[in-house]
């Protein structure tokens, strides 16, 4: 697909402007200014049903539905990707139900509604990243009980995660978690960042744009301000680090970015592909070029072959 | 709980004396609100808030503004003595809606027109614990966003310091606001308003005057 402006023609007119009534978001703004206030903790929000099912990003859909206007643009991706099937269906429906354009490119847009990656390409201060959540609670995997996790965020009191994380260090020589990776947000909330690879985790340190995030089924609405210190844990002795690869992107070879591994054939043939579509698609326009690897480069061609031969 | 005094002797609302809300209730409303998640997010930035609405007396249309977009029957409302004026109180009842309470800890929403006479911030609600978003905010329309004594803020949202400037405070105003930042997360949440433009200062910041 195209990364140019796709403008919606025509409204649907069954519906209220965004799907959503207007009192669901008066009750939903205020949870967002309550969340922006108070960085990182969790608030209680009357979640509606939308129109499809818990865990397709109905939380992420209402914090949207809730903030965009005529005058935004959207740009959703899903695990970096704005052309798989969840990304491209909450695009189509709010350039139904809201009217407002499409765009696959970061720096067009205003609202990024993502699932579980953060943009490779750098946000501003006058653009939104709304992160869809699967659970909300850090605490939920260590502590079932919701009025115990309560507690704990009241009283600050998150031994329990240092624990976890050292037991992670006892058993494997390194902290083994990979996604959804704990951060303090202003020295006071722990918060789940959703299960963005920790990789993206820096990237919320003083982020310029304001990130707000939605889950649906867990009914809680969270926020981080822009220019607001988030730090992952971790111990003085095993500091915090990110995923590396020891190959680059086998398409734009870009060597920072978070790559896909794609297996190729059932010969062992794989290469590593950055997650983020878009900015991968416009470093190859701009005429970079990764390296294929020889058998990679030979299953690629017979894949991409067999698809022209099929469109042809 | 107040009983609306505006109430003509059939028991309505005199709607022929009442000033109109918003143009455009859906879109309006939409732009005010993200004219207040800019400001709440970027603390001590002063905002220009859309849709020019006249409300009542003393109302300026940024207070009017923000009234339409965040309130409802869910939020109750503390209104300070020199705005509660019949035409206030009818105004508020026929277009958000919200009940009317006389003791500021029940409020969801404080409005207050004369700043200078206000109630300590520790009379509103302050939240709990474990719930720190059951707190109260504050709609403080002050005469003037730029005339005032400087006051330097810190925190989340602000890059380096943000400095604001407004006026009419009471003089315990500023030492108030240590008290509320120190009890974090807990404490009220203000928006002053100032004819259209409104700026945000969220418990979470420090400000030094």
């Amino acid at each position: 697909m195209s990364a140019a402006q796709q403008q919606a023609t025509e409204g649907d007119d069954g519906y209220n402007f965004a799907y959503l009534d207007e009192q669901t978001k008066r009750m939903i703004r205020r949870c967002l200014l309550k969340a922006v206030a108070v960085p990182g903790y969790q608030v209680p929000f009357g979640g509606r049903e939308m129109p499809l099912p818990y865990g397709w990003g109905t939380g992420g859909m209402q914090v949207t539905a809730s903030i965009i206007g005529r005058d935004d643009t959207l740009k959703v991706i899903d695990q970096g990707a704005d052309d798989t099937t969840n990304a491209v269906n909450i695009r189509r429906f709010f350039a139904r139900v809201a009217e407002v354009p499409t765009t696959e490119s970061t720096a067009e847009a205003s609202i990024v509604q993502t699932r579980h990656r953060v943009p490779e390409d750098p946000m501003r201060e006058d653009q939104i990243i709304v992160y869809q959540v699967p659970q909300p609670e850090p605490l939920r995997p260590l502590e079932p009980r919701e009025i115990e996790c309560r507690k704990m965020h009241a009283y600050k009191e998150y031994g329990l995660m240092q624990v976890s994380l050292y037991e992670d260090i006892a058993r494997f020589g390194e902290i083994a978690t990979s996604y959804s990776y704990p951060v303090m947000v202003g020295d006071r909330y722990l918060m789940s960042p959703t299960p963005i690879p920790k990789f993206d985790n820096p990237k919320m340190d003083d982020f310029p744009a304001l990130q707000l995030f939605g889950a649906g089924r867990e009914k809680r609405i969270y926020a981080i301000p822009p220019y607001t210190k988030v730090k992952s844990l971790d111990f003085d002795d095993h500091p915090f680090a990110v995923q590396q690869w020891e190959e680059d992107c086998a398409l734009c070879g870009a060597e920072d970015t978070f790559l896909d591994e794609v297996i190729l054939d059932d010969q062992g043939g794989k290469m590593y592909v950055c997650s983020d579509s878009h900015y991968c698609a416009r470093r190859r326009a701009e005429g970079h070029e990764g390296k294929l690897s020889e058998s990679a480069a030979r299953a690629y061609a017979a894949a991409v072959g067999a698809a022209e031969e099929e469109e042809a | 709980m107040a009983l609306a005094t505006s109430l003509n002797a059939s028991g309505g609302i005199d709607t022929a004396e009442l000033r109109p809300g918003l143009a455009d209730p859906v879109h309006d409303s939409q732009h005010i609100f993200r004219g207040l998640l800019t400001a709440l997010a970027h603390p001590g930035r002063p905002v220009t808030l859309p849709g020019d609405v006249a409300g009542p007396e003393p109302l300026d249309p940024a207070t009017t503004a923000v009234a339409l977009t965040l309130l409802d029957y869910d939020t109750p409302l503390w209104i300070d003595w020199i705005a509660d004026t019949p035409p206030l109180r009818a105004y508020l009842k026929f277009h958000c809606g919200c009940p009317l309470v006389e003791r500021s800890q029940d409020a969801a929403f404080g409005l207050v027109t004369d700043p200078e006479n206000m109630p300590r911030l520790a009379l509103f609600a302050q939240g709990r614990d474990q719930y720190p978003d059951s707190s109260a905010s504050l709609l403080l329309q002050v005469p003037s966003l730029e005339e005032g004594p400087a006051v330097t803020l810190k925190g989340p949202g602000i890059r380096e310091t943000a400095t604001i400037r407004p006026a009419g405070l009471p003089d315990w105003f500023w030492n108030d606001w240590r008290l509320n930042a120190a009890q974090f997360p807990l404490g009220v949440d203000i928006f002053f308003t100032c004819g259209r433009s409104v700026v945000g200062l969220p418990r979470s910041i420090l400000a030094e005057g």
